[in-house]
């Protein structure tokens, strides 16, 4: 038999025969093609590469990629994606969540599994609604929303995923549009080729419950106002012929939006997504008003820290290399270890 | 002086002091010491939930009971033949267990005035005749300690903290106990502190020498060994041998051990033990929450590893809908209960069993997985293994329901030999399982285990997807089918339903008994010990154990209805009675106790006698 021949995927080899049940509309289905279309890239075999989610709209997500899947339950991906991870370092393991999902009833697993830096790959779909359940207010939704279990307003302040996922000691933070599929494509090669947790959010229009949580950030005419692209290495400009610029007043804790006529060029922020201090990365995820105005887009942070799988297998495989028995000669010998007497 | 020596055929100790007065190092010591010996020995710590209660009082009292036998024996025993109280507290706790003439080993030096008003004492008991009906050895513990150890460079407080030590050289004396492993002990436990070591073990041999001379003690004791069959032994917990049976069943499939835990009284123990088992591929992690245990353990099933949890019942709880999940993915998952007193906290340290109705049915939907309980601390071993085994074959959560009776106590055990340990190989899946050749079906069933493939990632040309969400018959894909849902909900409980486990057994010495004394998990000891008195009255009665809970044996039924009547005592309020009634249209006699004790033996005989005069 020859070896078999390494063929090369495209979008379709990644396409289930599973009927997308999503609402027609709905930015799922763009994030969806996005990310098939991109995992051929990877070249990662199909067969290695694992979708975990848990409960919501964008939970579905694995029935619709032609890979290993699983759709667990309400905000739990995280913890089964760590299990299957740890004891699995040869596999691509992705987790889709949502706002609900990641944010709320599944907020301890994320902050945990962001800690240790499990090698996973996290894509959370923030629309800012609880879409599936049809239309209550979420974790992300805005103080004062008008939804279905909050007629009077929600009196609850968000999140702001970044920024848990930063105060969590994420390694590796960015945020997307659903909308900019080239855009999206790049941050997830960049989380993908990130080795530890990787946490992406990516803002997609719920057309039934929330629609037009994001135009502003898509709009043709207000976007390259609103939206900040962060590229490493490129001082921190955006608008019309980059008529606005970040800059960190001296004194100040954060980092601000100016014109950039009023200040000089050296004063503008240099992106660099290594820094260490995961203040910087902070200070840009603070940066975005309730308006939306100022959100930066990007990689905000990639650090190299050693995931938890690495650190666990390379304890096992220490263990493991002063071994030379077989298991059963081991077992035996663990068996009667301590202090033990014969009757004859 | 030549001291007298006397045979006894059984002896039950209790060492009880302050939660910080290395008690139950005491009894394992010593317990280990009377292993040696080759006594059959059952052992019965029992200790508060808090690390350190405050000093001298009765919640903060810490005991250890050690049951040693020239006969084999079921039991922790039910009254002590000697206590060493190291406290007035100690003695206060533990009175009301001693049969008149038991003997009393008293640290004179803890019975200040202020540590009997702590207790309530208005005289000191070892002054006036409360104590008239024992045999008291007021012993000064802690002063003839440091006096021993005045040569040696420790300190006040390390030398007064190895008191227990000199209560150990005594008890060894007096029973004639070879101490040479505790020796050894103190060599590994102290190793980097040599000063440790030898005050430590000038503290056991001044208590040692103090039995050999004071005239105080007159008589040693001797218990011979018991005749037990031929093999190596050692001396182990229910935890520690669970702990085992995990390792072996990671080694007898030839798959990896994943433990996902969160740390939960009694359940830690299996957590630290098999985290220094990684050269056997080990893994451990110590999750956020139980949920997340839980739910590595499962993603790691998925992954093909053995996925284990370990808990107690108020872990098992909050794993509810994860094990509900695994029923519906039909991946096999290992869920350990150590049982405690509850509800909620409860008494964290003391036994019950009590989550019985939460295994069988503590889950939403139609969700039905097997539950198997061992019987002894050995048993815990070949529990593990049968609970494993199951997971492996069937593809289904197993729930084993220990508790902290057995997985706290000890008892020697003969170690198997590794070969005869049940195969627990599996084959995952490897090609398309459909007619065409080319098509995978990830339900699609062996008819025989009725159990799915196993196709774990990696696997090329079987991706697949598996979820929560109501899946065809075969195909896995997502239905909502009426026919479909009826067709799995009642597939998934012929599964468990249709697993093979093996016929109860009766012991019926007599041949002619016209009751059944029932029982399941940690209660075989108390209930045999019982069954044995009622027999040597001359009475006949049968026991039968149960092991497997869900499914039951095939032959339970039938063994249950040729009996005038059967006894169901539990450590509950009858929740395998309620079972066996619904099941089995059986009216049982349900007998309970929930006081975070064993049965004792004592107990069940007088029940079971009274039953008997009305047969």
């Amino acid at each position: 038999m020859s070896e078999p021949v390494a063929v090369k995927l495209t979008a379709k080899d990644f396409k289930s025969d599973q009927e997308v049940r999503w609402c027609p509309g709905c930015g799922d289905y763009a994030i969806l093609a996005a990310i098939q279309q991109f995992m051929p890239e990877l070249n990662i075999p199909r067969e290695r590469t694992v979708f975990v989610s848990g409960i919501g709209c964008s939970s579905r997500f694995p029935y619709y990629m032609n890979t290993y899947g699983m759709h667990s339950i309400h905000g739990r991906a995280p913890a089964i994606a760590t299990g299957l991870s740890v004891s699995r370092p040869d596999l691509s393991v992705w987790v889709v969540t949502g706002d609900g999902d990641a944010l709320s009833i599944g907020g301890n697993h994320l902050i945990h599994a962001l800690r240790r830096n499990v090698n996973l790959k996290i894509l959370l779909f923030n629309n800012r609604i609880y879409g599936l359940t049809k239309g209550q207010y979420s974790p992300t939704s805005e103080v004062g929303k008008v939804t279905k279990s909050t007629p009077a307003g929600s009196a609850d302040a968000p999140f702001n995923p970044l920024s848990l996922a930063l105060g969590a000691e994420a390694s590796f933070v960015g945020r997307t549009i659903d909308s900019d599929r080239k855009h999206l494509q790049s941050v997830l090669r960049a989380a993908a080729e990130h080795e530890g947790s990787a946490f992406v959010e990516i803002y997609q229009n719920c057309n039934i419950f929330n629609d037009g949580a994001f135009d502003q950030l898509k709009d043709p005419s207000t976007r390259d106002d609103y939206l900040i692209r962060l590229e490493h290495g490129q001082p921190i400009t955006f608008g019309a012929d980059g008529r606005f610029c970040v800059v960190h007043p001296p004194g100040g804790f954060g980092l601000e939006v100016r014109d950039t006529s009023s200040v000089r060029p050296e004063e503008i922020v240099v992106h660099d997504a290594t820094v260490t201090d995961p203040a910087y990365a902070f200070a840009l995820s603070r940066l975005p008003g309730l308006d939306l105005r100022n959100t930066p887009i990007g990689v905000f942070r990639s650090v190299d820290r050693p995931s938890y799988d690495s650190v666990v297998q390379a304890q096992l495989a220490a263990a493991k290399a002063k071994v030379t028995e077989t298991p059963e000669q081991q077992l035996a010998g663990l068996l009667g270890s301590g202090d033990t007497w014969t009757i004859l | 002086m030549t001291k007298q020596i006397r045979q006894l055929d059984r002896v039950v100790i209790r060492f009880a002091g302050d939660s910080g007065d290395g008690m139950q190092l005491t009894g394992d010591r010593f317990t280990s010491e009377t292993a040696q010996l080759g006594n059959d020995i059952s052992t019965l710590p029992n200790f508060p939930a808090e690390i350190r209660a405050p000093a001298g009082t009765l919640p903060g009292v810490s005991s250890f009971q050690v049951h040693f036998a020239d006969y084999d024996i079921l039991t922790p025993g039910d009254a002590p033949n000697v206590l060493v109280a190291m406290n007035p507290a100690a003695l206060k706790a533990n009175l009301a267990d001693l049969p008149r003439g038991a003997d009393i080993i008293v640290n004179t030096d803890e019975f200040t005035k202020r540590n009997l008003a702590k207790v309530g004492y208005q005289s000191s008991p070892l002054d006036d005749d409360s104590l008239a009906g024992y045999v008291v050895h007021p012993v000064a513990l802690t002063s003839m300690t440091v006096g021993a150890l005045a040569a040696h460079e420790v300190s006040k407080k390390d030398a007064e903290r190895s008191k227990n030590m000199f209560a150990l050289g005594l008890l060894s004396w007096m029973y004639s106990r070879p101490y040479e492993s505790t020796l050894r002990f103190l060599e590994r436990k102290f190793a980097a502190r040599p000063e440790l070591v030898a005050a430590n073990v000038a503290a056991f041999k001044a208590g040692w020498n103090f039995g050999e001379t004071t005239e105080d003690f007159g008589v040693r004791y001797e218990v011979k060994p018991a005749k037990m069959k031929p093999g190596t032994y050692r001396n182990i917990t229910g935890n520690a041998a669970l702990s085992l049976g995990l390792v072996a069943a990671g080694v007898r499939s030839g798959l990896p051990v994943f433990l996902g835990a969160y740390p939960i009284t009694p359940a830690s123990d299996i957590l630290h033990e098999l985290s220094k088992h990684k050269r056997f591929g080990v893994i451990t992690v110590q999750a956020e929450d139980e949920i997340a245990a839980v739910g590595a353990a499962l993603g790691a099933s998925y992954g093909g590893s053995l996925g284990v949890t370990t808990t107690s019942g108020p872990g098992v709880a909050l794993k509810s809908e994860t094990i509900s999940l695994a029923v519906a993915l039909e991946l096999p998952l290992v869920i350990v209960d150590v049982q405690r007193a509850g509800p909620s906290t409860g008494m964290p340290t003391k036994t019950e069993q009590a989550d019985l109705n939460m295994a069988l049915y503590g889950r939403h939907g139609e969700a039905p997985v097997a539950v198997i309980a061992p019987r002894s601390p050995s048993d815990c071993f070949f529990a593990a293994l049968e609970a494993a085994r199951i997971a492996l074959t069937y593809r289904t959560p197993v729930i084993l329901l220990s508790d902290n009776y057995v997985a706290n106590g000890s008892e020697p055990w003969l170690l198997p030999d590794v070969e005869s340990l049940p195969d627990l190989r599996v084959e995952f899946a490897t090609k398309p399982n459909g007619e065409d050749g080319t098509t995978f079906l990830p339900y699609l069933r062996d008819p025989e285990t009725l159990a799915r493939p196993w196709a774990i990632p990696g696997t090329a040309g079987l991706e697949h997807r598996i979820g929560g969400l109501e899946k065809a018959d075969k195909t896995g894909d997502i239905s909502y089918d009426p026919a479909n849902h009826d067709f799995m909900v009642r597939t998934r409980a012929a599964r468990i339903e249709t697993i093979p486990v093996p016929d109860i057994e009766v012991e019926d010495p007599d041949g002619d008994a016209r009751v059944l004394v029932l029982g399941w998990g940690s209660t075989y000891g108390p209930i045999g010990a019982a069954c044995r008195g009622v027999r040597q009255r001359g009475l006949s009665i049968a026991q039968a154990h149960l092991r497997h809970l869900a499914p039951m044996p095939a032959n339970l039924g039938e063994v249950l209805r040729s009996y005038d009547k059967v006894v169901i005592p539990e450590m509950n309020l009858g929740q395998l009675a309620h079972v066996i009634r619904a099941r089995y249209l059986v009216d049982a006699i349900s007998y309970n106790q929930v006081r975070g004790l064993p049965f004792t033996a004592a107990e069940l005989e007088t029940t079971l006698e009274e039953v008997l005069k009305n047969v």
